[in-house]
């Protein structure tokens, strides 16, 4: 069946984990205590931001690349409904079977029924962020079914009983004697004098998960890529987990968001530049899978597709913040984060987190939802991750955007101005005259007086104390440059002299600070 | 060359002593420096704090203050100031349907330069000991501003004139790309975060062994001054127009560290 997806009239809002459900600043607060987490942030942020930027510096394009596969995508985000209906075609025709899940809840409702069928009650997993977005493991463990992580930092998370911190490396807040613990712990027979050694931690892992593979009746992926033209789905990853699970069960079910859409087979050819590098820092990954429905007697007999929108037309019919939808999660903007790197992953709740999770959840809620309002601002708009994103999302445009989409709201529910509003209207007062500000800049000595013998302010009250706590503020100057400029004009001319002889930008030095 | 300065909010309230040294610097080279009266800010905190609103009458008065006036460029110690005339200026006159405001904003921001722009791509300094005659003794950092670096693609531009300064011993600081924490109301809003960020920025300062950090933005300097001066760090902050207008005849005076007080005296300039 086909399904018009012109933008409705009622746009239904993204669910699952896709919120936060404190404030950025408070569980930032929060993580930021977390010495080992930093530590361990910094080292593997660090490790493949480097890696990143030596395999984009090889490759004279670079910049073409980005600019084409910004392009592509605008061109998928244009043409949406359209592409959908073509590649449910050339899906269909090869035997898969499509389903349209408007939101989370949809979307495990429907795999269920497809696990259901199969009468199975365990399945493995390919790593896959739609899945986590709809919290498609912990409702299927709900329901009795086991659904178990086959990519080792998944595993090592899931085993953990943990959240993913990171959209790459879901375990990038665990090191290895951590691991280790958990392995110790979870896995049935790893062996008791188990060391941190990483071959080992490996060893034990793929034992535990060759079994599961060779016994798995049902796999569960998300996809990479999904090409109109063909009706082929894509996985790239590293470690040939996902190859096992797309090859080996009778069952595959994969779970894509509607924007993972690509118009031809050629546009391929740019991602797959653009995403290993941006993502592991690999020239190419390792395993690359391409599947177009039913491939005779050889593989998956059983192929379902579940097409997620939870809250991505809602994305799509903002002008502004459409271009979020182009990310390929490649996780490069959070390995450039300086937020990121010292908060971590969980700082923002859902299961994007870093500068585009910033941007995506409120895109997919609203910015009135729980508390993602406050994401917007988990940002000092240094602008690392829009040089860094392989499709050129302009994260700090659309973060500042969705900043006034939430004073708007803001304002539209109080009725009483805040602190900071308070701020802002008197300082758009003061700053949007010279003469006004010329007036205020009267009051500087009495700063100076407040600064006292140190000549430096140390405490403010209210907000400004957001300030103080970590920061002085020098004394402030006996008077503002342009009482100095209208003294030396003043003085220029009782002198009858022309401006651009000798500078005496003061006339008046009287030798003290902060002159 | 007829030069308008936007001495930026900032500077005007708090740091006089860059704008005369950009002033200095300017009229030493023979160009002639005006001072539109009418000027305030440029509205990036409202912007970037999303009152958009009340940004609107702070880039409207921005630019008839600008537009009013008869000069060949404009100039800004400033690259994030720099960054929000040229590019949030139209932005929001785009925003609210002001088609006259945003004709207006793109000929006040095409325009507009940071300082080491004009001075590299329009008046042609590069060598600020042999141009400018400028004479700094002292070993000095840098950290190069994010709007500045990535929204202006300022490249090595203030960097370079600082190496040319004679008597300067120039310390590259480590990370020097990483954010300094600043981030305008962010420092308030996640003040906890900045710190952390900030503190980052202070260690890399102080494993230079500078006694000066250079940097081109006032209030990214006001911040990691402010963090400096709270650690009791003997390093501080300094405006690279500040070190560029310091001559043989008129050196820029380091006062005392008086508990690590930011503020520098331009001296009797």
């Amino acid at each position: 069946m086909s399904v018009n997806l012109g933008i409705p009239a009622v746009r239904s809002s993204g669910e699952g984990n896709l919120f936060a459900h404190e404030k950025f600043q408070s569980a930032a607060k929060r993580e930021l205590k977390n010495e080992q987490l930093r530590a361990n942030l910094r080292h593997a942020t660090h490790t493949i931001r480097d890696k990143r930027l030596n395999v984009v510096s090889e490759l004279p394009d670079w910049e073409e690349l980005r600019e084409s596969g910004s392009r592509i995508k605008e061109n998928v985000m244009a043409r949406l409904p359209e592409l959908l209906e073509q590649f449910e075609a050339a899906f269909t025709a090869r035997g898969g079977v499509i389903h349209w899940a408007n939101d989370a809840t949809e979307a495990n409702a429907i795999v269920t029924s497809l696990i259901r069928a199969t009468g199975e009650t365990e399945v493995v997993k390919v790593k896959s962020m739609a899945t986590q977005e709809i919290g498609l493991n912990e409702h299927l463990e709900s329901l009795g079914i086991n659904a178990i992580e086959t990519d080792l930092a998944e595993l090592i998370v899931q085993l953990g009983h943990d959240r993913p911190s990171h959209i790459l490396v879901p375990a990038i807040h665990k090191n290895r004697t951590q691991i280790r613990d958990i392995f110790r712990a979870e896995i049935p027979n790893a062996s008791p004098d188990l060391t941190d050694n990483p071959k080992e931690l490996a060893a034990t892992a793929r034992a535990y998960l060759r079994e599961k593979f060779l016994n798995a009746k049902v796999a569960i992926s998300g996809a990479n890529f999904g090409i109109a033209e063909t009706g082929t789905l894509g996985v790239v990853e590293s470690e040939g987990n996902g190859r096992m699970c797309l090859t080996l069960p009778e069952t595959l079910i994969t779970v894509m968001g509607i924007e993972k859409i690509l118009p031809r087979w050629e546009d391929l050819g740019v991602f797959m530049q653009l995403l290993p590098r941006s993502s592991t820092g690999e020239r190419m990954n390792p395993y690359s899978s391409l599947w177009t429905g039913k491939n005779g007697p050889d593989g998956p007999q059983n192929i379902h597709l579940v097409m997620l929108d939870n809250g991505r037309t809602r994305a799509l019919a903002d002008k502004n913040g459409r271009s979020a939808l182009h990310c390929i999660r490649c996780s490069a903007c959070m390995n450039v984060c300086p937020v990121y790197e010292r908060t971590g992953g969980h700082a923002y709740g859902s299961t994007y987190p870093g500068p585009i999770g910033a941007i995506l959840s409120p895109l997919l809620t609203g910015i009135t939802a729980e508390e993602n309002s406050s994401l917007p601002y988990a940002s000092s708009l240094c602008g690392a991750c829009f040089d860094a994103c392989p499709v050129k999302i302009n994260i700090p445009e659309i973060l500042v955007d969705l900043r006034a989409q939430d004073v708007e709201a803001q304002h539209s529910v109080r009725k009483a101005p805040t602190e900071m509003d308070v701020l802002m209207k008197g300082a758009s007062w003061a700053l949007s005259s010279g003469t006004r500000l010329k007036f205020l800049e009267k009051g500087l000595p009495a700063g100076r007086l407040l600064a006292g013998k140190d000549q430096r302010i140390s405490w403010l009250p209210g907000i400004a104390g957001g300030w103080t706590s970590s920061r002085d503020i020098p004394a402030p100057p006996q008077s503002s440059f342009r009482d100095q400029w209208a003294q030396r004009e003043k003085f220029q001319k009782s002198q009858g002299s022309q401006q651009s002889q000798q500078s005496q930008a003061s006339q008046k030095p009287t030798g003290k600070q902060g002159e | 060359m007829r030069i308008a300065l936007f001495s930026t909010c900032i500077v005007d309230a708090m740091y006089p002593s860059t704008a005369r040294a950009t002033v200095e610097i300017l009229e030493r080279l023979g160009h002639t420096v005006i001072f539109p009266k009418g000027q305030a800010c440029c509205g990036q905190m409202h912007v970037n704090s999303g009152y958009f609103k009340d940004a609107l009458p702070v880039v409207r008065n921005h630019v008839a203050a600008f537009l009013q006036e008869d000069y060949d460029a404009a100039v800004a110690p400033s690259g994030s100031c720099v960054a929000s005339v040229k590019h949030q200026h139209p932005m929001l006159a785009n925003r609210c349907g002001d088609d006259g405001l945003a004709a207006d904003a793109e000929e006040v921001g095409a325009k507009t330069y940071e300082l080491s722009q004009l001075l590299t791509d329009v008046l042609g300094v590069t060598n600020a000991a042999e141009q400018l005659g400028s004479y700094f003794p002292h070993k000095v950092t840098y950290h190069p501003s994010c709007h500045g670096m990535r929204l202006l693609r300022l490249g090595d531009r203030q960097q370079n004139l600082l190496q040319t300064v004679d008597g300067l011993e120039f310390a590259p600081l480590p990370e020097a790309d990483q954010c300094c924490g600043f981030g305008g109301t962010f420092s308030i809003k996640n003040s906890d975060v900045s710190t952390a960020m900030l503190n980052d920025k202070a260690d890399a300062i102080e494993a230079t062994g500078a006694s000066l950090c250079a940097g081109g933005d006032a209030s990214c300097l006001m911040h990691i001054g402010g963090g400096l001066s709270r650690r009791g760090s003997q390093a501080r902050t300094v405006h690279f127009a500040e070190i560029l207008a310091s001559t043989r005849e008129k050196p820029l005076v380091i006062p005392e560290a008086q508990g690590g007080v930011v503020v520098l005296n331009g001296g009797t300039r």
